[in-house]
C-alpha cells in the first residue's frame, strides 16, 4: 500500500489516538470497566495497523521482535511478581493490602501493577503472532 | 402464548445448548482442520453463555460500588468467563498456529486427504 | 522476613512458574536447562515436607490466595490424597529433567530448546496447580495450562506426524477440559460455590428441588476428565501423542499428566458427590468398572499386535490406565487404595519404560520392535531396566506391580467379585505377551546392522532410569511408604474426611 496516501495520512493521524485511547483504558480499569486486557489488544491493533498500511519491516522498527518476544514472559513476571512482596510481610501470595495504608488504596495499586502485567503481555502475545505468522510463504 | 413462556424465560439456556450441540456436531462432522476449530470455538462460546446467564440479575448494574445503587449483577461469572475466554483465545491460537504448521508439511488441511496417504513412518 | 512453612501450597506452585518465567527469557537450551532442573529439584522438597505436616497432624493444609476467605476466594487445600500425588508429580519431574538434558538436546533444534524447556516446566506448574487446588474453576485453569504446555511439546515432535497428533489432542483435550466447565458451570447455577469442600456440603441440600443439573453436571465431568486420563474408549487421541512426541515429553507426559487427570476424577467422585448424592442415583461406578475392564482387554490386544514400541507403550499405558479407574469404579477401601498404589507405580515403571526406549531412539533413532533385535547386547543395562520395569507392568511378584494388582485383586474379592481376579490375572498374562515380544527381539536374536553401532546412553540419561528401575524393584518389597498414604488417603475420601 505504498502509493495509497488517504490510508497513509489516516493512519499517521489516528494512530496517536488510539495508543492514548489504549493508555486511557488501562488505567481506567483499576476502578471501571477497562483493564490491561483490552487496552493490550487495543495497543497491538494500533501496531498491527501501522504494520499493515507501513510495511512489516517498517513495524519491527518501532516494535522489534526481539524486543517483543522478550515482553511476553516480562509481563507474566510482573504479574507474578506483584503477589510476592506480601508474602514477606505475613500476608497472603497475591494479597496487596502490602502496598498501601489502607485496604482500598493498597488494592488500587496492587490491580494497577497487574494490570500492568497484563497489557504488556498481551501487547506483546498479540504482536508476537502477528509477526510469527505476517510473513510465512513470502520466502 | 403460555406454551411458549418457558421458552422465553429459559432463552439463555435453549441458546446455549444450541450452540454446544452445533459446534460439538461440526468438530465432529467436519474434515477440514479450520472448519474443526470454529466448532471448537463455537463449542467454548456457549460456555461462557452458560456461565453468564446466571450472573445477570433484573436491574443489577455493574458491580461498583455507588451511593447511587443497590442493586448489583454477580461479578464472578464475567470473572471466570474472563478466564475461559483467554484460555479458549490461547487453544484457538495454538490450533490454529498447528494448522499453519501441518498445512506447510503436507500442503493440505482435509483430515481424509491426509489420512489417505497411509504413511507409517 | 518470609515464613516459608505457611507458604508451601503456593510455593509449590510458583517455583516452577517463576523457572518457566526465567527460561523464557533464556535464550540458549543450556541455560535453560539449569533452571529448569533448579525448579523441577525445589518441587518435591515442597511437597514432602507438606506430605509429611499432612501425615504428622492429620489435618489438612488450608491456604487462601489473597486473603480472600475460602469459599469466595481460590483456596488451595492439601490433604493425603493431593500431597501424595504432589509428590508423585515432582519427582517424576526431577527424574525426567536429569534424563532431558542429552535427550532434547539430540531431538529439538537448539533455538527451540529454551522455549521447550518453558514449556514443560508450564506443564508441571499446570499438573501441580491441579493437584494444589481446592476450587473447581482454578482446576480447569490449571488443566488448560498444563494441556496447552503439552500439545506444545507434543508438536515439537521430530516426525510431522507430531504435529497432527498435536492437533487432534488439541481437539479431544479441548472438548474434555469444555465438558469438565460445563458441568462446574451447571453445579455454580445450583450451589453458588467452586470450593470442593464447599460444594459437597451445598449439593446435598441441593439434591432434593435440582436433581436434574447436578446429575448431568456429574456426567458432564465424568466423561470430560476421562478424556483427558484417556479411559477406553475416549483414548484415541493418546497412541498417536505418545508415540510422536519427543521421548523426554512421553516420558514425562506417561508418568504425570494422565495420574493428574485420576486425581481429579477422584477428588469429584468422592470429595465431592460422594458425600452429596446417594451412588445409585445415576450409575457412574458401573459404568467406568465395565469400560476399565474393556480397556484392560482391548488396549492390551492392540499394544500386542503393535509394531511401533513408542505406540505399543502407549496402548499399555490406556491398559494400565484401565486397572486404576478399576479400583475407582469398585469404590471401596482395598479399591481406592489399589487405585492410588497404581498412579504412583505405574508412573515409575512407565516412565522407566519410556526412559529406556528414550535411551534406544537416542542411540538408533530406531522405534520398530523388529528393527531392534538383539539390542539387549548392545545396551544391556538399558534393556535389563526396561525388562524389570516391563516385568513390573505385568505384575510378577516382588516388583511395585504386583503390589497394585494384589490390592486390585482384594478389593474385588471384597466387593464379592470372584470372577473380577480372573479378569485381572488374564489381562496381566497379556501384558506377558507384549512385554515378552519386545524381550524376545532384544535378547534372543542376533544383532542386526541396524543396532550395531549402538551403546549405553550417557550417564545423565542411564541413571534415572536405573533409579527407577530400582524403585520399582523397591516400592515392590518395601510397600510402608505407598500403601500406608494410600489406605490413609483412601479411608479420608471414603469417610468424607476433608
Amino acid at each position: 500500500m505504498k502509493f495509497d496516501l488517504i490510508l497513509r495520512v489516516g493512519t499517521k493521524m489516528i494512530l496517536p489516538f488510539i495508543l492514548l485511547f489504549a493508555i486511557y483504558v488501562h488505567f481506567h480499569g483499576d476502578y471501571g470497566p477497562g483493564g490491561g486486557f483490552q487496552a493490550g489488544v487495543i495497543l497491538a491493533a494500533g501496531i498491527i495497523l501501522y504494520a499493515m498500511v507501513f510495511g512489516l519491516d517498517a513495524a519491527r522498527r518501532i516494535a522489534p521482535q526481539g524486543l517483543v518476544e522478550l515482553l511476553v514472559p516480562t509481563g507474566v513476571a510482573v504479574f507474578a511478581a506483584a503477589g510476592l512482596p506480601g508474602m514477606f510481610k505475613d500476608f497472603r501470595y497475591l494479597d496487596y493490602g502490602v502496598y498501601g495504608h489502607d485496604f482500598l488504596h493498597a488494592h488500587e495499586w496492587g490491580i494497577l501493577i497487574v494490570e500492568t502485567g497484563v497489557i504488556i503481555t498481551v501487547f506483546s502475545t498479540m504482536v508476537a503472532i502477528f509477526y510469527a505468522f505476517a510473513d510465512r510463504g513470502r520466502g | 402464548m403460555s406454551q411458549l413462556t418457558p421458552l422465553i424465560d429459559h432463552f439463555n439456556y435453549f441458546t446455549t445448548i444450541f450452540l454446544m450441540v452445533a459446534g460439538l456436531y461440526i468438530v465432529i462432522a467436519r474434515g477440514n482442520m479450520i472448519k474443526k476449530l470454529v466448532g471448537l470455538g463455537l463449542f467454548q462460546t456457549s460456555v461462557y453463555l452458560l456461565y453468564l446467564t446466571p450472573g445477570k440479575i433484573v436491574e443489577g448494574t455493574a458491580p461498583i460500588i455507588d451511593p447511587r445503587f443497590q442493586v448489583y449483577s454477580n461479578p464472578l461469572p464475567h470473572v471466570l468467563i474472563l478466564t475461559a475466554i483467554v484460555v479458549g483465545v490461547a487453544t484457538l491460537a495454538l490450533g490454529l498456529a498447528l494448522v499453519v504448521r501441518i498445512s506447510e508439511e503436507y500442503g493440505t488441511i482435509e483430515e481424509d486427504e491426509i489420512f489417505a496417504r497411509g504413511e507409517d513412518e | 522476613m518470609i515464613r516459608l512453612s505457611e507458604h508451601l501450597p503456593i510455593i509449590q506452585v510458583l517455583v516452577p512458574l517463576f523457572g518457566a518465567i526465567l527460561t523464557a527469557f533464556a535464550r540458549r537450551g543450556t541455560t535453560a536447562w539449569a533452571i529448569a532442573a533448579t525448579a523441577s529439584v525445589l518441587a518435591p522438597f515442597v511437597s514432602a515436607a507438606m506430605l509429611w505436616t499432612v501425615f504428622e497432624t492429620g489435618r489438612p493444609i488450608s491456604y487462601v490466595m489473597g486473603s480472600w476467605a475460602a469459599p469466595w476466594g481460590i483456596e488451595y487445600r492439601v490433604d493425603l490424597l493431593n500431597g501424595f500425588v504432589l509428590l508423585l508429580v515432582s519427582v517424576i519431574g526431577v527424574a525426567t529433567i536429569s534424563y532431558a538434558r542429552k535427550s532434547v538436546a539430540a531431538e529439538i533444534d537448539a533455538h527451540k530448546q529454551a522455549w521447550f524447556y518453558t514449556m514443560y516446566l508450564l506443564c508441571l506448574t499446570g499438573l501441580l496447580g491441579i493437584a494444589v487446588t481446592g476450587d473447581a474453576f482454578n482446576a480447569f485453569v490449571f488443566l488448560e495450562v498444563s494441556s496447552l504446555a503439552t500439545y506444545v511439546l507434543i508438536g515439537l515432535g521430530r516426525h510431522r506426524r507430531a504435529l497432527l497428533a498435536a492437533y487432534q489432542y488439541l481437539i479431544m483435550g479441548t472438548i474434555g477440559a469444555t465438558f469438565y466447565i460445563i458441568g462446574v458451570g451447571l453445579l455454580y447455577v445450583v450451589t453458588g460455590t467452586l470450593n470442593f469442600a464447599d460444594l459437597a456440603d451445598r449439593l446435598g441440600p441441593a439434591m432434593d428441588t435440582q436433581a436434574r443439573p447436578i446429575l448431568a453436571a456429574l456426567a458432564f465431568m465424568t466423561v470430560g476428565i476421562c478424556l483427558k486420563l484417556a479411559l477406553f474408549p475416549l483414548h484415541a487421541w493418546l497412541p498417536n501423542a505418545y508415540a510422536y512426541a519427543p521421548s523426554f515429553a512421553t516420558a514425562f507426559l506417561a508418568g504425570t499428566a494422565t495420574k493428574v487427570a485420576v486425581y481429579l476424577l477422584m477428588r469429584i467422585f468422592f470429595s465431592v458427590f460422594a458425600i452429596a448424592i446417594p451412588a445409585s442415583a445415576l450409575p457412574v461406578t458401573e459404568v467406568i468398572v465395565i469400560l476399565s475392564v474393556a480397556a484392560m482387554f482391548i488396549a492390551s490386544f492392540s499394544a500386542i499386535f503393535e509394531e511401533n514400541a513408542k505406540r505399543m507403550l502407549a496402548y499399555s499405558s490406556v491398559a494400565q490406565i484401565g486397572y486404576i479407574t478399576l479400583g475407582i469404579g469398585l469404590a471401596n477401601q482395598l479399591g481406592l487404595s489399589a487405585s492410588l498404589i497404581h498412579v504412583f507405580n505405574h508412573a515409575l515403571m512407565k516412565t522407566a519404560l519410556f526412559f529406556a526406549l528414550g535411551a534406544i531412539v537416542y542411540r538408533t533413532g530406531l522405534v520398530n520392535i523388529s528393527q531392534l533385535s538383539g539390542i539387549g547386547r548392545r545396551m544391556p543395562l538399558t534393556i535389563a531396566a526396561f525388562v524389570v520395569a516391563g516385568l513390573g507392568i505385568i505384575g510378577v511378584p516382588g516388583t511395585a506391580g504386583f503390589i497394585s494388582k494384589w490390592y486390585l485383586a482384594m478389593a474385588a474379592i471384597d466387593k464379592g467379585w470372584w470372577w473380577m481376579v480372573f479378569l485381572i490375572v488374564a489381562s496381566s498374562l497379556l501384558a506377558v505377551v507384549y512385554v515378552g515380544k519386545f524381550i524376545e527381539v532384544a535378547y534372543f536374536r542376533e544383532p542386526g546392522p541396524d543396532v550395531a553401532e549402538a551403546h549405553e546412553p550417557p550417564i545423565s540419561m542411564l541413571l534415572p532410569l536405573l533409579a527407577l528401575a530400582f524403585a520399582t524393584v523397591y516400592f515392590g518389597i518395601d510397600t510402608r511408604l505407598t500403601t500406608s498414604v494410600a489406605e490413609a488417603a483412601a479411608s479420608a475420601l471414603l469417610g468424607g474426611a476433608r
